[in-house]
């Protein structure tokens, strides 16, 4: 990682022309600038991405391999074919598919749910009038802090005295209350001109209309920011769900995960695992890959404050 | 109409904090109908085994190492995606996308790498004539594994907040300094880093919450947790591993509990004071 060291200028401060370079500047193609340019600028820029990218084109290679290939120490980098063999192993050993659509299901209810709960209350904060109002949004940003982690044992007692453990509501239910969503919607909505509102008003137009005919259409990119976030996190989400579910049958993918990893304890079961990974992750490269600025913009800035 | 969101925040954020300082006072194994009140027993215990020093010195290791590290390397990514060439967008996405994908997935992957018998990097060590460590049988050998894993799954978004940091600063104090003869690495010292100041606690304050909860990667690295039981994960094991003591595991969490709230206290006051926010 040391080609990445601040030593070089142009890093640092590219959009300032150092003094040296600054004669070299007009022949921009000149070989001393080209290399200054390679090695200040891509050379990190590639060990960078490569750092990321290998081992994930690692996890894809050997899931094509068969077991021959992997427990070998003649190892070779690529497999000797396109071999799906992997891929059927894990989704018989462990039922893939019901993972799947267990955390299809658990996704798009949870944060559905999650982001119309939190347009409601971004707009009750922001456009109606009642008492607490300041005291309930700093309730609101103080749940920010408080990591779910520190809540699974209590919640798991309730939610189990409930009868909701192995099922789908269970492990939906206690993350639906939403202070990130709100939060992110709360300082959106407060950037709104109120004069749109105002005259909405004068037509005699209630909250509930307010809301959905100007306040929501004109916050579709918050609104899809919130929603997008929500959703990777209720996809990767671990934790709960590995506590509140042990039976195959309401797994998510991540807890479905887990259980292959029991059951292809030795090492020919490398192939599969990394079949099972590329069926988890997979998905939420493809999305980030599409919606990337959104994501990073809604994980970057909602987390100014928690 | 704010009302549904509040319960459950009320049921499923605040309730359990409540609880679990109410099931520490308790000798209670999970399950079980009946327990005893052993009021402050379980925090005696803790802090009088072994079991304190252990938990407490995993989490400040990890929690030390992966700040700083993901941090500093933040911050180098963020200098080289910086750079005025062609790529930097595609670079940024790259770098970030570690940040969105599951903990299960990534931590098998590089579990996989790290196997000291057929994993990637045994095998690297060979070509280099040189065995593979024991990262799985070693205690400390697993936490600088875990840790490795944590900085690389997590600098891509100290990356991206540095760099946003960066494209903010004032030009027009940049190109003074350097019309003063100041060099790239003297402008980044004297003016970068401490008009930085406020992206960096921001940065201190976010990743060391995250770096406390740690736990997806932990559990599929090192299920035992030798080596690597943090307060999270030890709070974890004591209640759903193969103990089911929820009175002990509910005062770790408290412990734990009461951490994160110094430094949110901490963070609020500073945050009024020295960090700007536009």
């Amino acid at each position: 990682m040391t080609s990445l060291s601040p030593v070089s200028p142009d890093p640092a401060t590219p959009a300032v022309t150092p003094p040296e370079s600054a004669p070299v500047r007009d022949r921009p193609l000149s070989r001393r600038n080209l290399a200054k340019t390679v090695a200040g600028g891509y050379v990190p820029l590639l060990i960078a991405t490569l750092v990321v990218f290998l081992p994930l084109l690692w996890m894809v290679l050997s899931s094509f391999k068969q077991a021959g290939e992997i427990v070998t120490t003649d190892l070779k980098i690529f497999p000797e074919g396109l071999n799906l063999e992997n891929y059927r192993t894990a989704m018989t050993t462990v039922p893939f598919g019901q993972f799947f659509l267990n955390s299809t299901i658990v996704t798009v209810a949870g944060a559905t749910i999650k982001v119309i709960l939190a347009v409601l209350t971004a707009y009750a904060l922001v456009f109606v009038r009642f008492p607490f109002r300041n005291f309930i949004f700093l309730l609101i940003l103080v749940a920010l802090m408080v990591p779910p982690q520190v809540s699974i044992l209590p919640n798991f007692i309730l939610i189990a005295g409930m009868g909701g453990k192995n099922t789908l509501w269970g492990i939906i239910l206690p993350g639906l209350g939403t202070a990130f969503g709100t939060f992110l919607l709360r300082q959106h909505f407060r950037t709104l001109p109120g004069s749109i509102l105002e005259s909405a008003e004068m037509d005699g137009a209630g909250h509930w209309r307010r809301l959905w005919q100007i306040v929501v259409p004109v916050s579709v990119p918050s609104i899809a920011t919130v929603a997008l976030v929500t959703i990777v996190t209720e996809w990767n989400d671990y934790i709960w769900p590995l506590i509140i579910t042990d039976r195959p049958e309401t797994m998510t993918l991540p807890v479905g995960l887990t259980l292959l990893q029991n059951s292809e304890s030795n090492a020919a079961g490398w192939g599969v695992l990394m079949a099972g990974a590329v069926l988890v992750i997979v998905p939420i490269l493809i999305v980030f890959a599409a919606l990337q600025r959104y994501i990073v913009a809604g994980l970057t800035q909602g987390s100014v404050t928690g | 109409m704010a009302l549904p969101n509040l319960v459950l925040i009320a049921v499923f954020t605040y309730r359990p904090l409540f609880s679990n300082i109410y099931y520490s006072t308790l000798d209670w194994t999970l399950g079980s109908p009946t327990a005893t009140v052993v009021g402050l027993g379980n925090y005696v215990t803790f802090f009088s085994s072994n079991d304190a020093p252990k938990v407490l010195g995993t989490t400040a290791v990890f929690t030390v190492v992966t700040v700083g590290g993901s941090m500093l390397l933040g911050l180098l990514v963020a200098l080289a995606l910086n750079a005025k060439v062609r790529g930097t967008t595609f670079a940024r996405s790259a770098v970030f996308a570690p940040y969105v994908l599951s903990g299960v997935g990534v931590g098998l992957v590089w579990l996989f790498i790290f196997d000291p018998g057929y994993g990637v990097l045994a095998w690297l060590l060979r070509g280099l004539g040189q065995q593979s460590p024991q990262w799985i049988n070693d205690p400390q050998l697993s936490l600088v594994m875990v840790i490795l894993v944590y900085v690389w799954k997590n600098l891509g978004y100290c990356a991206v907040v540095y760099l946003a940091g960066l494209q903010s600063l004032p030009q027009e104090v940049m190109e003074a300094a350097s019309l003063d003869g100041a060099n790239g690495f003297r402008r980044f010292i004297s003016i970068s880093l401490p008009l930085l100041s406020p992206t960096t606690f921001f940065l201190l304050i976010t990743t060391l919450l995250s770096s406390l909860q740690a736990f997806d990667l932990i559990r599929i690295m090192t299920p035992l947790g030798t080596g690597t039981s943090t307060l999270i994960y030890e709070a974890y094991l004591q209640a759903f591993g193969a103990y089911n003591r929820a009175g002990y595991s509910a005062a770790i969490s408290v412990v734990l509990f009461a951490i994160l709230l110094v430094i949110t206290v901490l963070q609020l006051r500073f945050v009024e004071r020295k960090v700007h926010y536009s």
